[in-house]
């Protein structure tokens, strides 16, 4: 797998010292999206170029496409380069309401597997928000659930949605939430659930997780009801560390977390994959009324890259930029307009370069 | 005053109304059921109180024994709030380590008597800090269907199916009922919450009917927002809503969002609506086995939940008289509860707000 490979390679390279990594050039694929997709993908390759992270981007458009058979599926080339270099960074992508292709997001799921939905939140200094000690991380099963997209209309008047678990995805996203524990050195994983009401549902979600955590007994295991959750997270957020859960409770969690550290214009996400994929996203929209302006702010998906290049192994250069990121909206100098400022995008983007390039 | 004034609109209902049936000699019949945790012992206190008081309301206990399998216990507690139509109650804790077909016996109540509305009023309480201010959102949440329905199967081993069910009948009801209490209490917009870009036909139909209820309501503002969207504009502005409407599990978070926002689940009531009956408790529903028997727990919730209680009887001078006491308590920081930041105890509150009514001046029993 593409991703084992990854880990062993910059494990060996970090043997032989940080120069050695510094040759080891990664190709990653660049999904720049629509509205101020195009403006904030520039904005973060500029900032990488600035740092001297090992990254190479291949841009590619994922416009869906009608394949044989009247299937509709991403463009064979995005998938391609997809499957290649395992690795994706994407921005913003527009959900046309009368093309008749489904949710773009939604085809990109389907086709690479991308069963965990990863959110870190932590509270950034200089961005005011009434909570300020946030540190948890999200990790919301994507697949299933819910959003299985099962519905009848039984009679008239009466409709069933149909939320799906099974056995299979409960483990898998469960594994996922340990493995990110031990390789970030988190301490704890709380699962969330509704066991009480829906026994069997989050009942099997539950015990599933349960079974691995007798595998990790270095990182402890909680469980908390949804409610208690959201009580306990609006009152003091610093209790909580990972927090894993099926696909709706995923949904409405991440985005109050998002919210809890200023919105959806600082939240990174990421997206893992079967197979080694990961696709790193920034969850905002694609704000037509400001593109091509200069006015967007590209925190979300610069931090949304510096989850990449964590996962790929590159901490050093992630710290730099990420330092670099906090220390410009600290400063509280150059801000754009969303964070509270009124400088371009360009100004706030040179004003990270520099920093990047002063801390070497 | 103009705050218990609101308080005391809030809580008058407002249903073609026929005085409860167990009224006799002047003094009405009340359920109790004391529950799990730190239900009994709150309870205790209310009962210690409305003895102090003088209130003309009897309880009849009701226990329920949440490790029994058979449903004798839950059943007969329905029989009694069948009998005397309101009824204050504990949270029972539900086991979820046995059978699945061992049903929530608060899910089982609340469908049994077909208790359609959870009514939580979300307000700042002045003497309390948090971290918004200026909260007053009334939540109207569906309470019998929607994802709490209890229909699963397992279709094959390792896959299990959950039904969600939303039913145009039960969805025109709660719609019909939020504008009703929205217009009864002079409020200005009433914001449903859903997830219909998902769950095109399930919350599609919900939202749908909704909109058709809201057009019988010219002079009320009605929008809609997406739960996850919901729930961010919560915790940045929540100045921005009004009255919110949505089904069960959405209910189930933003009530216990709101909740939080407004100090925790010690402070807030809640009140669960029939046509026939009505039931009262918390409103965030805890067991508090963690706390319970210390002395610890804030009784305030569940005090200002036997006001709502008693305004539901038409009793409203003794209500305003315990709500002003819980009101005025509530001012002394000394006096808080270890939940909302302070190092009182469950008696020591108690205590305090009997004797502010001793000193108000109606009739009372020694302290």
């Amino acid at each position: 797998f593409g991703g084992k490979t990854w880990y062993i390679k910059v494990s060996f390279t970090c043997l032989k010292g940080k120069y050695l990594e510094e040759l080891n050039i990664q190709t990653v694929t660049l999904i720049p999206g629509d509205g101020i997709g195009p403006e904030i993908s520039t904005a973060v390759m500029k900032i990488f170029e600035a740092a001297k992270a090992p990254i190479q981007w291949e841009e590619r458009n994922v416009t869906a496409i009608k394949g044989p058979g009247g299937r509709w599926m991403i463009p064979p080339e995005a998938k391609e380069s997809m499957n290649k270099n395992k690795i994706g960074l994407k921005g913003p992508l527009k959900t046309p309401i009368a093309a008749g292709h489904p949710s773009m997001n939604l085809l990109l799921r389907k086709t690479f597997d991308l069963y965990a939905n990863v959110r870190p939140c932590v509270s950034i200094e200089g961005y005011k928000t009434p909570y300020t000690d946030v540190d948890l991380v999200t990790i919301r099963e994507n697949t299933e659930g819910e959003y299985s997209g099962i519905e009848h209309l039984i009679v008239d008047g009466v409709v069933q949605s149909i939320k799906l678990i099974t056995e299979e995805a409960s483990r898998r996203i469960a594994k996922y939430a340990f493995e990110y524990a031990r390789n970030n050195q988190r301490t704890s994983v709380t699962a969330v659930h509704k066991a009480n009401i829906m026994r069997m549902s989050d009942g099997l979600f539950l015990r599933k997780c349960r079974e691995v955590a007798e595998n990790y007994k270095d990182v402890k295991f909680t469980e908390m009801y949804l409610d208690t959750v959201c009580l306990n997270m609006v009152q003091d957020p610093s209790h909580f560390d990972i927090l894993v859960m099926p696909n709706l409770y995923g949904d409405i969690l991440s985005d109050l977390c998002a919210g809890l550290i200023g919105g959806l214009g600082v939240t990174p996400s990421g997206n893992i994959g079967a197979n080694g994929v990961a696709i790193f996203e920034s969850v905002h929209g694609t704000a037509p009324d400001i593109a091509g302006k200069d006015l967007a702010n590209p925190t979300a998906l610069l931090l949304s890259a510096v989850m990449m290049l964590r996962h790929m192994g590159l901490h050093g250069h992630a710290k730099k930029i990420e330092t670099a990121c906090f220390d410009t909206i600290r400063d509280e100098k150059v801000l754009t307009k969303d964070l509270g400022g009124n400088a371009k995008c360009s100004e706030f983007t040179a004003d990270i370069c520099r920093r990047v390039q002063d801390m070497d | 005053i103009q705050f218990l004034y609101n308080i005391f609109i809030f809580s008058d209902t407002f249903f073609p109304y026929c005085p409860p049936p167990a009224k006799y000699g002047g003094r009405h019949t009340v359920a109790l059921i004391p529950g799990d945790g730190i239900g009994p012992e709150l309870l205790n206190h209310v009962r210690e109180l409305f003895r102090f008081s003088c209130v003309p309301v009897d309880f009849e206990v009701v226990h329920v024994n949440s490790s029994s399998t058979s449903e004798d216990d839950i059943n007969n507690a329905i029989m009694a709030i069948r009998r005397n139509g309101v009824a204050l109650k504990g949270n029972i804790e539900t086991n979820h380590t046995m059978p699945p077909n061992h049903k929530s016996r608060n899910n089982l109540l609340r469908t049994s008597l077909d208790l359609y509305a959870n009514v939580m009023h979300c307000q700042s309480l002045p003497g309390v800090q948090t971290r918004h201010k200026n909260i007053d959102i009334i939540i109207i949440r569906e309470n019998t269907e929607g994802e709490y329905s209890s229909l699963e199967h397992e279709s094959v081993s390792g896959v299990v199916e959950s039904l969600k069910i939303i039913t145009r009948n039960n969805s025109l009801r709660i719609a019909d009922y939020a504008f009703r209490l929205a217009r009864e209490k002079g409020r200005r917009r009433v914001t449903a919450v859903h997830k219909a870009n998902i769950m095109k036909l399930g919350d599609g139909l919900f939202l749908q009917c909704c909109k058709e209820v809201a057009s019988g309501y010219p002079d009320i503002e009605f929008d809609s927002m997406i739960v996850d969207n919901t729930t961010m504009q919560l915790v940045s502005k929540p100045q921005q809503f009004d009255v919110m409407l949505m089904p069960n599990l959405y209910g189930n978070v933003v009530s216990n969002v709101c909740a939080g926002l407004v100090g925790g689940p010690g402070l807030v009531p809640g009140a669960n609506y029939g046509r026939d009956y009505a039931v009262f408790e918390t409103a965030t529903r805890n067991t508090g086995k963690s706390i319970a028997n210390r002395n610890i727990a804030n009784p305030t919730a569940m005090l200002l939940a036997s006001c709502l209680m008693l305004d539901h009887l038409k009793i409203h001078d003794y209500a305003n008289m315990i709500r002003g006491a819980i009101l005025t308590t509530m001012n002394e920081t000394r006096l808080h509860t270890a939940d909302i930041g302070g190092q009182g105890t469950t008696s020591e509150v108690v205590q305090s707000i009997m004797r502010i009514i001793q000193s108000g001046g109606p009739l009372t029993t020694e302290i």
